[in-house]
């Protein structure tokens, strides 16, 4: 946004530097990375355009998760280390629409309808917390996280559901870790309009539904509570001597968090397939986390740019490297990759956050 | 004084550029040991960066390093770290107290020079766990007080001292260096009460005389002219003026300084009469506000429509409560009472929907938003306030921002305040002292109030703009008829502004005044309940 525009002098040296400055030295390494692979894969015997479409199909799967990121930065909450509560309550609301017979896409609009509830309770009471600890926020977001996880792995065993295709069969009770949405909501907004030209396959509907939230969530932040909560972010006393009322702006965003979350998981499922319980949502907060700062978000500054570029950066590394490191060293890299770009890139992030600061 | 042949510290042809923005170009001085340089010129004339230079700040540095040559004892010297230029007997007193909160003034004179003694464990271990010797200590730091000739009182923890006496913790802590030679004084008076200014302005002669060599940045120019040997103008970068200091007068430097004559605006200013109605608009009763520093104990005042009034008063005393208490930022009790209403304390909101406006003192901390450009600065408030600057769709469900009306607005106020910007859309934190005290006025202005409480409007900035902001101030009061508060430290500003004079002293209203009244009746009620 602003942070682009630099001014004065020489204006295509002061382009371009204010270019290389505002991409960021990271963002160009891992985009120079990716590039490489994308090179590299016809090399080593992998389809280009399989490859593309593998990671336009993660990028669909991801883009929301990591939009859910924007609101709570904006509002000066930092990063949503806590991601796995919206996605919880995205769980639920996924669950409860198969439990209640719903079939086809329709249980996918569902599975959002019945999970908006949960992601609201659940975002007010995390926002509530959150404001109580101001200043401390991304600590204790994630131990919100650890948490939620924990207790819901007892919950998942523990509550009534009762539909075969989810429950454990030799307990007849009790939800099993995988389960598959074939005949539910499998697919229900990749297949809509999809593109399939040779080897490339283009999820079109998801990458709309990702559009349309995309834009209202760049619309949001361009009226009057949008500028309020990135006030309240940038300097909360400003806006509070402004007449804003801090709390419940931030309150705002954490909900809008929890909740982009909710719908996030659901569209990752639809393309993946498969529901994931217990331990699985404790594992989406870091990847989520790390794409929106390669993006070149900061932990108080982000916009959808931030969000489009950092997904695809990080889901295209995501993609590409087990098809040509392991092709190439003949053995699993990829996890070793993803875990040291995923976390290499929050500790880069937290330790700018001084800088920024100051 | 007497005159060595090679002078303590010379400059000669020093230059510096922050990337093709030239800041400074052929600096060339002297300076002789026991001499006292005053050196003067608007916020961004370049004095800051000049003494960067001196005192060898990694910025310098970092963005190139400077031209020209730095010479003491007539031997070139090159600093790249301030801990050279420490070793080089340079010491430096910044306008930002640099004390830890929590020590006592002697720990903090000797902070990492303490004397030491050998005990059990450290003959074992290493000196690193030598015990502090705590009379010796307390014995430096009496010494360096006495050479300061102020009364502070060294056990005294630094968070509970006021702010002049942490000043003179941190003068005293360059004095107890034994190899000082050249102390810089940036601003050190800006916080200071006139009694201890005129104690530390003493305690400069002093030094002087044992031969330490002092350059003393100030923008009230009557301090340089009573201590000062030298002056030294700075303009735009470059020296325009050095001389006696004996040979010159306050309005001749503030000539050079600003290249024109600014001290006739100041003075037309009070020729006007007040304008006051005699309404009552404000009125406000047995008044308590909990602000740290600054507790207001039992304010009852009444504000008349359409007039200036000042609210002076000593640091510490509780006038920068008042605004800070009706304005709901910090918890208050009592009753205020405006145009007949009564509004709810601990409540900005209401205060604001009153149209009441407020320019914080705190200009970084609750002025602006450092990192976000001027546009969203001065038009935020009036935007969530009163819905300006929006475009509604759908019968108002929509509140869009209005990018282009923001825009005009703040070129609007851009050009009639003057604010020296590169464009509408930088961020606030790139502006000087004075250009971003224009725009928290913007702010204020943008709102429209009917009622404007104007916090230490003029603290930290430049003599021109601190006549730009009084005329703006002026100027929106009677064109507008908006009834102003202003709060100010310094009395000569209030008396050439306003129409009365509240002073507060012991957190409550020792008396009013016209602006007319002598300085000694104002200073008298300044002591008056004192706590």
């Amino acid at each position: 946004m602003t942070e682009l525009v630099k001014s004065s002098g020489n204006p295509l040296m002061d382009s371009i530097r204010s270019f290389a400055r505002s991409f960021g030295l990271p963002r160009l390494i891992i985009a120079g990375f990716l590039l490489l692979l994308f090179i590299m894969a016809p090399f080593v015997g992998a389809n280009f355009f399989t490859q593309l479409s593998n990671t336009l199909n993660r990028f669909s799967w991801n883009a929301i998760l990591v939009l859910s990121m924007v609101p709570m930065i904006h509002s000066g909450c930092g990063l949503n280390f806590g991601l796995p509560l919206g996605i919880i309550a995205g769980l639920l609301g996924g669950t409860i629409a198969i439990e209640l017979g719903i079939t086809g896409a329709a249980s996918f609009w569902m599975a959002i309808l019945l999970a908006t509830p949960f992601a609201v309770v659940f975002g007010i009471v995390y926002g509530f917390l959150l404001n109580k600890i101001k200043g401390g926020e991304m600590m204790i977001a994630t131990y919100v996280g650890f948490s939620i996880v924990s207790f819901m792995c007892i919950m998942w065993l523990l509550l009534p559901y009762s539909s075969p295709n989810m429950i454990w069969g030799y307990a007849g009770k009790g939800l099993r870790t995988t389960i598959s949405l074939e005949g539910y909501y499998i697919g229900a907004l990749a297949n809509f309009l999809q593109i399939n030209i040779g080897h490339l396959s283009v999820p079109t509907g998801s990458l709309i539904f990702f559009a349309v939230m995309a834009f209202f969530m760049w619309a949001f932040l361009h009226t009057k509570t949008g500028t309020a909560m990135t006030a309240v972010g940038s300097n909360a006393e400003f806006a509070r001597s402004a007449g804003i009322n801090i709390d419940r702006t931030r309150m705002l965003s954490v909900v809008m968090s929890t909740w982009l979350g909710a719908v996030g998981i659901l569209v990752y499922e639809q393309g993946f397939g498969f529901i994931q319980l217990y331990m699985a949502p404790f594992n989406m907060a870091l990847p989520a986390v790390s794409a929106i700062l390669i993006g070149g978000a900061t932990v108080n500054k982000a916009s959808i740019t931030n969000v489009i570029i950092g997904t695809f950066l990080f889901q295209g590394i995501v993609t590409m490297t087990p098809t040509v490191m392991n092709s190439m060293i003949h053995m699993d890299m990829s996890e070793v990759i993803r875990v040291i770009a995923s976390n290499g890139m929050i500790i880069y992030a937290l330790t700018r956050k001084s800088e920024v600061t100051r | 004084m007497d005159n060595k042949k090679v002078p303590l510290l010379e400059m000669k042809n020093v230059s510096k550029s922050f990337m093709a923005n030239q800041v400074l170009q052929d600096i060339n001085f002297k300076l002789n040991a026991g001499e006292v340089l005053g050196l003067v010129g608007e916020n961004g004339a370049g004095k800051s960066t000049l003494m960067k230079i001196l005192f060898g700040m990694g910025v310098i540095k970092d963005t190139g390093g400077y031209g020209g040559d730095v010479l003491i004892n007539g031997q070139k010297v090159v600093f790249d770290s301030p801990f050279d230029a420490l070793r080089a007997g340079i010491g430096m007193v910044h306008q930002e107290f640099s004390l830890i909160p929590g020590f006592t003034a002697t720990e903090n004179i000797v902070l990492n020079r303490e004397p030491q003694k050998a005990n059990v464990i450290s003959q074992v271990f290493g000196e690193r766990l030598d015990t502090l010797d705590r009379k010796k200590m307390n014995s430096i730091a009496d010494s360096s007080i006495d050479k300061l000739g102020v009364h502070i009182d060294k056990d005294m923890v630094v968070n509970r001292m006021p702010v002049g006496h942490k000043q003179f913790t941190e003068i005293a802590r360059e004095l107890s260096k034994d190899n000082m030679k050249i102390l810089i004084l940036d601003e050190p008076t800006a916080v200071l009460t006139e009694k201890e200014a005129e104690a530390l302005l003493a305690s400069i002669r002093g030094m002087a005389s044992r031969g330490i060599a002092v350059i003393f940045i100030t923008h009230r120019l009557q301090e340089i002219l009573a201590v000062c040997d030298k002056v030294l103008v700075m303009r735009d970068g470059i020296i325009v003026k050095e001389t006696p200091a004996a040979d010159t007068n306050v309005s001749e430097i503030t000539k050079w300084m600003v290249g024109r004559s600014v001290e006739s605006g100041v003075k037309a200013v009070k020729a006007e009469s007040a304008a006051s109605s005699g309404n009552v608009i404000m009125s406000i009763k047995r008044l308590w506000v909990d602000m740290p520093g600054e507790t207001v104990r039992d304010v009852s005042l009444d504000v008349y429509d359409g007039e200036i009034l000042g609210i002076g008063g000593l640091a510490g005393q509780g006038k920068l409560g008042i605004p800070n208490g009706v304005m709901g930022l910090y918890e208050a009790g009592g009753t205020v009472e405006f145009d007949g209403q009564k509004i709810d304390l601990n409540n900005p909101r209401k205060c604001l929907d009153s149209r009441l406006a407020f320019v914080s003192e705190d200009r970084r901390g609750v002025g602006l938003l450092l990192d976000e450009s001027l546009e969203w600065n001065i038009s935020f408030p009036a935007m969530q306030i009163q819905n300006k600057f929006l475009k509604n769709y759908l019968g108002g469900m929509i509140k869009w921002r209005d990018d282009k009306a923001i825009e005009e607005v703040t070129k609007k106020y851009i050009d009639s305040l003057q604010i020296r910007c590169m464009s509408s859309r930088q961020k606030a934190r790139e502006l000087s002292g004075g250009n971003q005290q224009k725009v928290c006025l913007a702010k204020a202005f943008a709102l429209e109030p009917r009622f404007l409480f104007v916090s230490e409007p003029t603290r930290g900035i430049d003599v021109g703009a601190k006549s730009l902001v009084l005329d703006a101030l002026k100027k929106f009061n009677r064109e507008n008829h908006v009834t102003v508060v202003m709060i100010s430290s310094e009395l000569e500003e209030l008396r050439f502004t306003c129409d009365r004079i509240a002073i507060v002293s012991g957190g409550k209203i020792s008396g009013i005044l016209p602006a007319s009244a002598s300085s000694e009746d104002f200073g008298h009620l300044m002591v008056s309940n004192v706590r």
